[in-house]
């Protein structure tokens, strides 16, 4: 029989990163995705390349670094000290900053998206009446750009939720602080415990199922109102 | 949608052609094997001609594919639980099982001096302590016999890694990010001795490694003499030399 606890902990641990990663994603993502939209910096298309970048590469190259820049002879053993750890792995922070880079661009596209599809015509004409940089952005841009908001945090919550190399990589799958419901399922397969695994994974399909039909409804709705347009 | 499904089938046609010439066995090996086993293939192809090509991974997720139709020939676990069961399951051949090694545990850390381990282990200094998952990997396991032995599992519970096997956990520690672990001295054979506690016989149950002929290898004559090549003398010299007993 599956206790409570093998199941709850690791949906609730996977619940709880993915909430921090959009929220943190949410502030982050909007001026790459602002910047990405208005500027025209060479720089440009490099740097949208590098956020695009987990799309392409596999987990493991981005657990492979993440596991020696958290360790004692990088990045991770100059700030980890900050709070007493060796390391940033093995520790949910470390998997909350490995989550953000991975699902960056999972958050950025859409915005991006979003951004480019209100046009010059809105800012010109919020210019022309006098409102400053700031409150058109906030007054103007976001809620135009709040379908690309919605998809965008719907995208990196379930991209967060199903994310498995770079946790197998990274997380040395612990109990109550990295052990997130992907390794959960592998070691219940692994174990031979099926009916667990089951649980879980079709919890997951489920899941999935929800999000992306969520996703496409945004999608046609806002197209719709678009049309209409 | 057509495209979609040509490139699969060309890579399938691709990789039908280039496996077909010449015997290759396909092995299935517990990661605690993986450099004696690429130093006895090589010596295998270089006797017979017939190469061997390794999957390695944690005994139990082995066996699990194993059991779900993976085409592996011969298996060689890390434990003499396992081969048993692929016998009575039906997916290993019976009367092929064998023990090839008798695996030691040992404690490894490239910082700390582990002369003495037992004391390293007890004083407690240290974050991370990297174990292969002890419900699917028998060196994990023996790890976990030997901390309950100095009566130490409650104590560092809550510093235990879990490598998903013997060789994650390896890594671990040789990225930095945990100071010390259990391992497989064969892993480890090559370091310094201040950098390696060989954990005494009688702390851990004997990790003897079985092989077994899977049902799928029955009929390749080359998987079967695989295992006897492992069973012979230069077999067994290059299992011994990576720390290894041989029976």
């Amino acid at each position: 029989m599956p206790s409570v606890t093998e199941i709850a902990q690791p949906v609730g641990l996977t619940l709880t990163l993915a909430l921090i990663v959009t929220a943190i994603l949410l502030f982050v993502a909007t001026p790459i995705a602002w910047w990405l939209t208005r500027s025209q910096s060479a720089w440009k298309a490099p740097v949208a390349a590098v956020v695009s970048l987990p799309l392409v590469l596999p987990p493991t190259v981005l657990g492979f670094y993440l596991l020696l820049a958290f360790g004692p002879n990088g990045p991770g053993g100059l700030i980890a000290p900050l709070w007493g750890a060796r390391t940033l792995a093995f520790s949910f922070e470390g998997l909350v900053i490995a989550s953000v880079l991975y699902s960056l661009p999972f958050m950025t596209q859409p915005l991006r998206t979003a951004f480019e599809a209100i046009g010059d015509e809105p800012l010109e004409a919020a210019a022309t009446l006098g409102a400053g940089r700031r409150s058109t952005f906030f007054r103007l841009v976001i809620p135009l750009a709040r379908s690309g908001y919605l998809t965008g945090a719907i995208l990196t919550f379930a991209h967060t939720v199903g994310e498995f190399g770079v946790v197998l990589m990274i997380g040395g799958n612990i109990p109550g602080k990295t052990k997130l419901v992907s390794m959960a399922i592998y070691d219940f397969v692994e174990r031979l415990e099926w009916d667990k695994a089951h649980l879980l994974a079709g919890g997951m399909v489920l899941f999935a199922f929800v999000v992306i039909t969520t996703v496409m409804l945004i999608d046609r709705r806002v197209g719709r109102i678009a049309g209409v347009n | 949608m057509r495209r979609t499904f040509l490139l699969p089938g060309l890579a399938l046609a691709v990789l039908m052609t280039v496996s077909a010439p010449a015997a290759e066995i396909s092995a299935a090996v517990a990661a605690n094997f993986t450099k004696p086993a690429e130093e006895l293939g090589k010596a295998f192809t270089a006797r017979t001609g017939d190469t061997v090509a390794f999957s390695f991974g944690a005994t139990g997720q082995l066996y699990t594919q194993l059991s779900q139709g993976a085409p592996f020939e011969v298996f060689l676990a890390a434990d003499d639980k396992r081969p048993a069961l692929a016998v009575q399951e039906g997916f290993g051949v019976a009367g092929t099982v064998f023990t090839y090694a008798v695996g030691k545990v040992v404690l490894y850390s490239p910082t700390i001096d582990v002369t003495d381990g037992a004391a390293v282990l007890k004083a407690n200094a240290f974050q991370h302590l990297a174990v292969a998952d002890p419900r699917t990997a028998p060196y994990g396991a023996a790890g976990m016999q030997v901390l309950d032995r100095l009566g130490l599992t409650e104590t560092v519970a809550a510093r235990i890694v879990t490598g998903e096997n013997i060789s994650q956990a390896l890594q671990f520690i040789e990225s930095g990010n945990a100071e010390l672990g259990f391992v497989a001295l064969s892993q480890v054979v090559d370091k310094p001795a201040t950098q390696v506690w060989r954990v005494p016989a009688e702390d851990y149950a004997p990790i003897r490694q079985d092989a077994v002929l899977t049902t799928a290898g029955a009929g390749d004559p080359a998987a079967k003499a695989f295992l006897q090549f492992l069973q012979g003398d230069e077999g067994r010299a290059i299992i011994e030399k990576y720390g290894y007993e041989v029976r």
